[in-house]
């Protein structure tokens, strides 16, 4: 009976998961650009990513910290996304007054998006 | 022909560890080491230099580490392949034909220099005939900013460095070429692969791609499972093992550190990418999602199915150009209220510049420990950090309110808020910002030229 009641709750409530327990990422700078590759830990996970972290979910993610459009590609070859994020890096490369003036650690600022995983 | 060609990896930047190159040609049997040095802010830094002294412009790293290493190479018989030419190949190579003369091996040694690639005295003429070569950013026409261009290099392909080496250099010292084509003219040499062979270019072009950056494919500034990486302190810098068939593997010399798995391959693939369908060199367009990727042992990842379309008729530009000047000053702030006592030292720094009437294009100001790395989606700890950098940074067109603006900052450790610190390396410096401005130019336009110096 009690498992029963668990599978219910499951239906109802999918739980936030924050992309840091579902993928690893990397990324880096062209221009004024910075690029996030981000990669399914588990190949399973591909299709989740994929259908949740869409580039409109990460261009809201993003509000604020960058000033151009979210563009995003699929590799399900490889279980990753990638997404470029431009106006994101102050000018970029010389010009930037930036700390991360290459775009290093959007990667790990992306992990931090929590996506809706049903239980 | 050779069966299995080994490239290494020695360099993934101007400026990267200087024991790797020696490790990759000594710790295991390798034909090629291959150093790229130059990221696309490199050559503006080059230029810098040149234009200070026209003798340099090149990665001046190079020179010390082919005296340590070209007795090994002479005697294995490995060859180079480098952009550390920068904006000067000429005078690097003449450098380098130097050191073997003085550690006598001058005799069998033959230097390749690829050059072509400097557009800067031909800029008004191309204008002239219609080459706008705008900004691929912004698309803003060159005509901006002619008066202010300090260089400006088309990126050569594989191609020259094919040709160098069928010519027999030892060593091929190459001004902007793609970091990808110095892996590719050795598979395309060794293998005489056809240039319009895209599959097989295409694979060299991801092989490339993948060991560009050195020890960023080996563990290196992996985040994947990165706190069971083993032995970072002797890191083993990436090889492709390549074959005639368009298919290679990465792997590394083995004792040692570091790992090589699909999933830090991966990270490095996704590394700097734009349209994953689409990577554009001058040699081809690769196709990265028809990568097919399988853990072939340990240390050993096999690349195979990759696909490739036809190069464009067009090569990309950088130019750089002068922009202005920046400065950066930085002071730490302690427990209690570390954060807001950072806050309130920017407000008074920015309110004496506003009062000193100081025109800046940009002001940012920067709380290291807070916010500089995840802006406001990382503010959760910051009324508890135990210590916050106070970062502000500051670009004009003009000099003057830069140089003003490095005056400011000391100031404020006695006459700011309490508890600060972290002032001991004195007065921020004024830099120069030499600009990147990518462009495209037709392929008939550029034509590379290669040189052999026997040393």
């Amino acid at each position: 009976m009690r498992g029963h009641r668990r599978s219910v709750k499951k239906a109802r409530a999918p739980r936030l998961v924050p992309l840091v327990e579902l993928a690893h990422a990397r990324s880096g700078d062209k221009g004024d650009t910075a690029n996030v590759g981000l990669i399914a830990k588990r190949p399973a996970d591909y299709e989740l990513l994929r259908r949740q972290v869409t580039a409109a979910r990460v261009a809201r993610h993003f509000k604020g910290l960058i000033e151009g459009p979210v563009e995003r590609f699929e590799l399900p070859n490889l279980h990753a996304l990638n997404f470029l994020l431009h106006g994101a890096l102050d000018g970029g490369g010389t010009v930037s007054l930036k700390t991360d003036a290459q775009g290093k650690v959007f990667s790990t600022a992306l992990l931090r998006l929590a996506i809706p995983v049903a239980r | 022909m050779t069966d299995t060609l080994r490239i290494a990896a020695g360099q993934g930047f101007w400026g990267d560890w200087l024991e790797a190159p020696y490790r990759q040609v000594t710790q295991g049997p390798v034909d090629y080491l291959m150093m790229d040095y130059l990221a696309e802010v490199t050559m503006s830094i080059m230029q810098k230099q040149k234009s200070r002294d026209p003798s340099q412009g090149y990665a001046r790293d190079f020179l010390p580490l082919m005296e340590r290493i070209l007795p090994v190479l002479a005697a294995r018989k490995i060859r180079v392949t480098t952009n550390a030419g920068g904006v000067n190949p000429r005078a690097c190579a003449l450098a380098v034909a130097e050191i073997a003369r003085r550690l006598q091996l001058g005799r069998r040694l033959k230097i390749g220099i690829v050059t072509g690639d400097d557009l800067l005295d031909r800029l008004d003429d191309l204008l002239q005939r219609g080459h706008p070569l705008a900004n691929l950013d912004t698309g803003r026409p060159l005509s901006d900013v002619r008066g202010q261009v300090l260089s400006a290099n088309a990126y050569l392909g594989a191609a020259p460095v094919v040709e160098a080496l069928a010519r027999g250099a030892d060593i091929v010292i190459t001004g902007r070429v793609t970091d990808t084509g110095l892996t590719l003219g050795p598979m395309m040499h060794a293998f005489r692969w056809r240039p319009d062979d895209w599959d097989k270019l295409a694979a060299g072009t991801v092989a490339g791609h993948t060991i560009e950056c050195g020890a960023q494919a080996s563990g290196g500034n992996c985040l994947v499972d990165w706190e069971r990486i083993p032995d970072l302190a002797n890191v083993g810098y990436p090889i492709a093992e390549a074959r005639a068939d368009g298919t290679f593997e990465i792997t590394k010399h083995p004792g040692t550190g570091g790992r090589i798995s699909v999933a830090g391959v991966t990270e490095q693939l996704v590394y700097e990418m734009g349209d994953p369908a689409s990577y554009i060199t001058p040699d081809c367009v690769a196709d990265f999602t028809s990568i097919r990727l399988a853990q072939a042992g340990k240390d050993r990842v096999r690349f195979s199915g990759i696909r490739g379309r036809p190069a464009t008729d067009k090569l990309k530009v950088s130019l750089a150009y002068f922009y202005g000047y920046k400065a950066v000053g930085t002071l730490v702030y302690a427990w209690p209220d570390a954060y807001k006592k950072a806050r309130a030292a920017d407000r008074i720094l920015r309110q004496r510049l506003a009062d000193l009437g100081l025109a800046f294009e940009a002001i940012r100001t920067e709380f290291v420990g807070v916010d500089a790395a995840h802006g406001r989606l990382a503010l959760e700890a910051a009324a508890e950090a135990p210590e916050v950098q106070l970062r502000v940074a500051v670009r004009a067109r003009e000099k003057a309110p830069v140089e003003r603006f490095t005056r400011e900052i000391a100031p404020l450790i006695l006459n700011g808020p309490p508890s600060v610190t972290g002032f001991a390396g004195g007065r921020p410096k004024p830099e120069e910002i030499v600009a990147y401005w990518p462009a495209l130019i037709d392929k008939s336009e550029v034509r590379a030229c290669v040189d052999i110096v026997e040393a």
